[in-house]
């Protein structure tokens, strides 16, 4: 998709132009990037514990979505990402 | 007068584990990776969604990789570029298609604009309310002055005219700036 704004000084139409080309991202979106922090204890427990047990690592890799569900965390896209990351697979 | 963090202050707070100020990184740069998926690279509604997820989990959890605090608007561009590209390449090896070739020059200058609004925005939390959400609300949530009016509690005959003065005070900022 080709955007039209024309670079010519910082008149108002074209201010008005930049304005438009951030719309808000959907708020849901939002808010599940925002819970990462309240996941970290969750998955640095995941994490430690995979560290020491490779059977349970392998059981974490093949289904991050229940492993975090079995510690009672949501396991929302964006902590699911984060644990992936963490465990050195994405 | 509250002043707005900068984006360097912003990342040193994130790596001390202060919530507020990762809900802060997350709430600035939204839009810009909400942007980067959906404009510069037209991926769908879904594909987006992973897209972002994936970008502020690595942000998140790669934060002590960025060299510079203040280098985090292009590291943010970096990767979501790179992962919206791996994402739609993915998409056509399912399809197995053979036109349609990723048009990533197109998406460069994209990018470059929306880089261009991140500083109009900047400038805009400079400017302040209720400026920010006059404009924000009319140019960036597509608001009518009747609705904008009755959020504000302002009447709606007034809105066109404060848009226009708000239009003012931010050409002046950003004049201020270069």
């Amino acid at each position: 998709m080709r955007l039209v704004v024309e670079m010519t000084g910082h008149d108002e139409e074209r201010l008005a132009a930049l304005l438009r080309l951030l719309p808000p991202a959907p708020a849901g979106w939002v808010e599940a990037a925002q819970q990462l922090p309240a996941a970290r204890t969750v998955i640095d427990s995941i994490v430690a514990r995979a560290e020491a047990d490779a059977a349970y690592r392998a059981r974490v890799l093949s289904d991050l979505e229940a492993a975090l569900e079995a510690e009672g965390h949501e396991a929302s896209p964006s902590v699911v990402a984060a644990l992936r990351i963490r465990l050195g697979n994405g | 007068m509250l002043t707005t963090p900068s984006d360097a202050e912003l990342v040193a707070r994130c790596r001390r584990g202060d919530a507020e100020a990762w809900n802060a990184l997350v709430e600035r740069f939204s839009r810009y990776v909400y942007a980067i998926c959906v404009r510069a690279f037209g991926l769908s509604r879904d594909d987006a969604e992973d897209v972002f997820q994936e970008v502020f989990a690595r942000v998140y959890e790669r934060l002590d990789e960025l060299r510079s605090d203040a280098a985090i608007r292009p590291w943010i561009a970096q990767l979501t570029r790179r992962l919206c590209i791996d994402r739609l390449r993915a998409g056509r090896r399912e399809v197995a298609t053979e036109e349609d070739a990723l048009d990533e020059p197109a998406a460069d200058e994209t990018l470059a604009q929306l880089d261009e609004a991140m500083a109009v925005r900047a400038c805009l939390d400079a400017v302040g309310d209720p400026c920010r959400e006059i404009l924000d609300r009319f140019f960036c949530r597509d608001e009518s002055y009747k609705t904008i009016g009755e959020a504000l509690g302002l009447p709606s005959g007034t809105i066109a005219s404060r848009i226009s003065r708000c239009l003012g005070k931010l050409r002046e900022q950003m004049e201020g700036r270069s």
